[in-house]
């Protein structure tokens, strides 16, 4: 393991470390009713984001899902917007418009979460439609659920961005669950990216808590889509760590399996690929502090926010 | 001045922004070589290529969001819809995500689309291909609502339409493409919001939008041969509603009348009523009528149709009721 590859392995760990603590912190504050509405957190799948956005440019557009505080930090957002949107406050990046189920930052090319399950694949198909028009060799990554796999609209997409040779990655987060149904029985097959053989594209699935294996299996798709080939369909199988959002318990996931996962956690995955690669644990520890400390810093941030002007909001909505 | 089609209006402003505009592009079922089933898109194929008029498989849903998408990164998709009928398989993408969209970010993003598409009875296509859906659109906020009558609108608003930085819905009628009318051969816009005063009078304000404008104009000159001066207004956009024209030509008449092919239930005519009664109800000396087509599916006989969809005669009747 070179030192080029040690540095990325230690933005990868700290970036997949803030996304859980971020998480474990705003379920706090959730339960102290500062942040209200649907929370749906990512923990247990924070390598997928970490692995695919890590091999991205900076201008390489994102759709984010229900579930996508994740991949918002992923893409280098300021957690503190990112916090205080889900306090619904004033400075967060939507004005408290949007909430957790909608965190946008076009500034940083992510096109944003998408209430609707699927809902955000048609956007982000026609995002890499609007590349190729203007000849970008900017890329689009449509990230969605096994859930939304089972939706009208991928098949569609994934048809569409493969006849037209769209520049997109379409990445299922294969976390087993649509809510509560397991997705055994939601389709016969096994690997979901055995659906790219429909429509005529490569496909890939990958064990979706190993950061650095994802990391590497994006230089192929990704030179595809920036040449003109066309789209790639990567499943990363993951598990969720709890319920569908943090009210639901979960209890119809059977405990042997989520122990399993558990023991493969991708945050555990990535500490012992840096320890492999003869980073210190004093080293490890210091980037533990740093993310404590900008965690605090979202939440302290998010607290102190004011909230969005009623007359402001009055006015704008004055014209709809 | 020359005389051009409805259908060719509306094909010259898609071609004037194609060609002012590298950004502007058409996206939609058969609207390439084949040029589109009621021929908006004739010939634009070979001007601009299959880079920039482009056939989709039978993916409604899909196509939408995808123009949704491509607007948001800068581009401005004209997105066309066969018949409104098929756009229910696209209302996901329509009210959750394009309306919301500017909302949802917080201003960030902007949603700057066309979805084009056309309904209405008279042809005998049955109940899946003669809606006239305009009210499912006008519910929601954060879309624009657009449906022109003349060739001249048909042009001047679809041009405004495509430079307007917001989704708007552009319904076109199909018993209009092949109507007539005059339109400047120098380049013009009409802005979106502002209603027309197709006739002017002084007896009755007879509000009305689409291809029932022609109905009011014909049944206006009746009237007129009665000695009633019917004004007749075509909003044009019904969102955003020209309201101030509406309020100033029933405070000059007295008397209004709304004209509609949707069915009256929950249709826009209660919406202009209801307006009308709060705003100026002691302006008015006897209560709104509507006049709009029946609560009923389309069916198929042609006689039967012609029922359905308000007559000539039915708005003659509904301001000889009035007295």
């Amino acid at each position: 393991m070179n030192e080029a590859n040690a540095d990325l392995l230690r933005t990868m760990y700290q970036v997949a470390l803030t996304i859980r603590r971020f998480e474990e912190a705003a379920i706090g504050q959730y339960r102290l009713w500062n942040i209200r509405g649907y929370f749906h957190p990512y923990i247990g799948e924070e390598a997928i984001a970490v692995g695919v956005i890590s091999a991205l440019q900076p201008d390489d557009y994102i759709v984010s899902t229900h579930r996508g505080h994740g991949h918002a930090i992923a893409k280098g957002h300021d957690t503190r917007l990112v916090m205080a949107e889900l306090f619904g406050k004033a400075t967060g990046y939507c004005k408290g418009r949007g909430g957790s189920m909608h965190v946008s930052n076009l500034g940083q090319f992510n096109l944003g979460a998408n209430g609707i399950v699927g809902g955000g694949i048609p956007l982000a198909t026609g995002a890499a439609m609007g590349m190729k028009q203007k000849g970008s060799r900017q890329v689009v990554v449509s990230f969605f659920s096994d859930g939304a796999s089972n939706n009208g609209v991928f098949h569609e997409c994934v048809n569409m961005a493969a006849i037209y040779r769209l520049p997109i990655l379409y990445v299922i987060e294969n976390n087993h669950y649509a809510v509560s149904t397991p997705v055994e029985q939601s389709t016969l097959l096994r690997d979901l990216s055995k659906r790219s053989e429909s429509y005529g594209i490569p496909g890939l699935s990958l064990d979706g808590n190993d950061a650095l294996r994802i990391y590497q299996a994006m230089a192929e798709p990704l030179r595809r889509a920036r040449v003109g080939e066309g789209p790639t369909l990567i499943e990363c199988k993951t598990y969720r760590h709890g319920g569908h959002h943090i009210n639901d318990p979960g209890a119809y996931m059977p405990k042997e399996d989520l122990a399993r996962w558990k023991a493969h956690d991708p945050i555990d995955v990535l500490r012992d690929y840096l320890a492999a690669a003869g980073v210190t644990e004093a080293a490890i520890q210091t980037i533990k502090a740093r993310v404590e400390e900008e965690v605090a810093k979202a939440v302290e941030f998010a607290s102190q926010s004011p909230q969005p002007s009623e007359v402001d909001f009055l006015q704008e909505i004055a014209s709809l | 001045m020359a005389m051009l089609k409805y259908r060719d209006a509306l094909r010259l402003a898609i071609k004037e922004e194609m060609e002012r505009d590298p950004l502007v592009f058409c996206i939609g079922e058969g609207i390439g070589e084949r040029g589109g089933s009621y021929k908006v898109t004739d010939q634009l194929y070979k001007q601009f290529g299959p880079g920039r008029v482009i056939d989709t498989p039978i993916s409604e849903a899909s196509f939408v969001g995808m123009a949704a998408g491509a607007a948001i990164v800068g581009n401005r998709p004209i997105v066309e819809i066969l018949f409104v009928d098929f756009a229910c398989l696209a209302m996901d993408q329509v009210i959750n995500q394009a309306a919301k969209y500017h909302f949802m970010s917080g201003g960030q993003g902007f949603v700057p689309m066309v979805l084009r598409t056309q309904g209405g009875a008279g042809n005998s296509l049955a109940a899946q291909h003669s809606q006239s859906l305009e009210a499912l659109f006008y519910h929601i906020p954060g879309l624009k609502l657009v449906m022109p009558s003349t060739p001249y609108d048909a042009k001047g608003l679809l041009k405004s339409s495509i430079r307007d930085s917001d989704p708007v819905v552009f319904i076109e009628h199909k018993l209009l493409y092949m109507t007539e009318g005059e339109v400047p051969e120098q380049e013009y816009l009409i802005p979106l919001g502002k209603a027309d005063v197709k006739r002017e009078g002084t007896d009755v304000t007879l509000v009305t939008y689409s291809h029932m404008t022609l109905k009011c104009l014909e049944a206006a000159e009746r009237l007129a041969a009665e000695g009633v001066e019917a004004e007749v207004i075509d909003l044009r956009t019904l969102v955003p509603m020209d309201r101030d024209c509406i309020l100033a030509s029933v405070k000059k008449t007295g008397k209004l009348v709304i004209v509609h092919e949707a069915c009256k239930r929950g249709g826009i005519g209660g919406d202009i009523a209801a307006m009308v009664v709060e705003e100026a109800f002691f302006d008015l000396d006897r209560p709104p009528v509507r006049i709009a087509g029946k609560n009923t599916p389309i069916p198929f006989s042609l006689n039967l149709e012609k029922l359905c969809v308000p007559s000539v005669d039915d708005i003659v009747e509904a301001v000889r009721s009035l007295g």
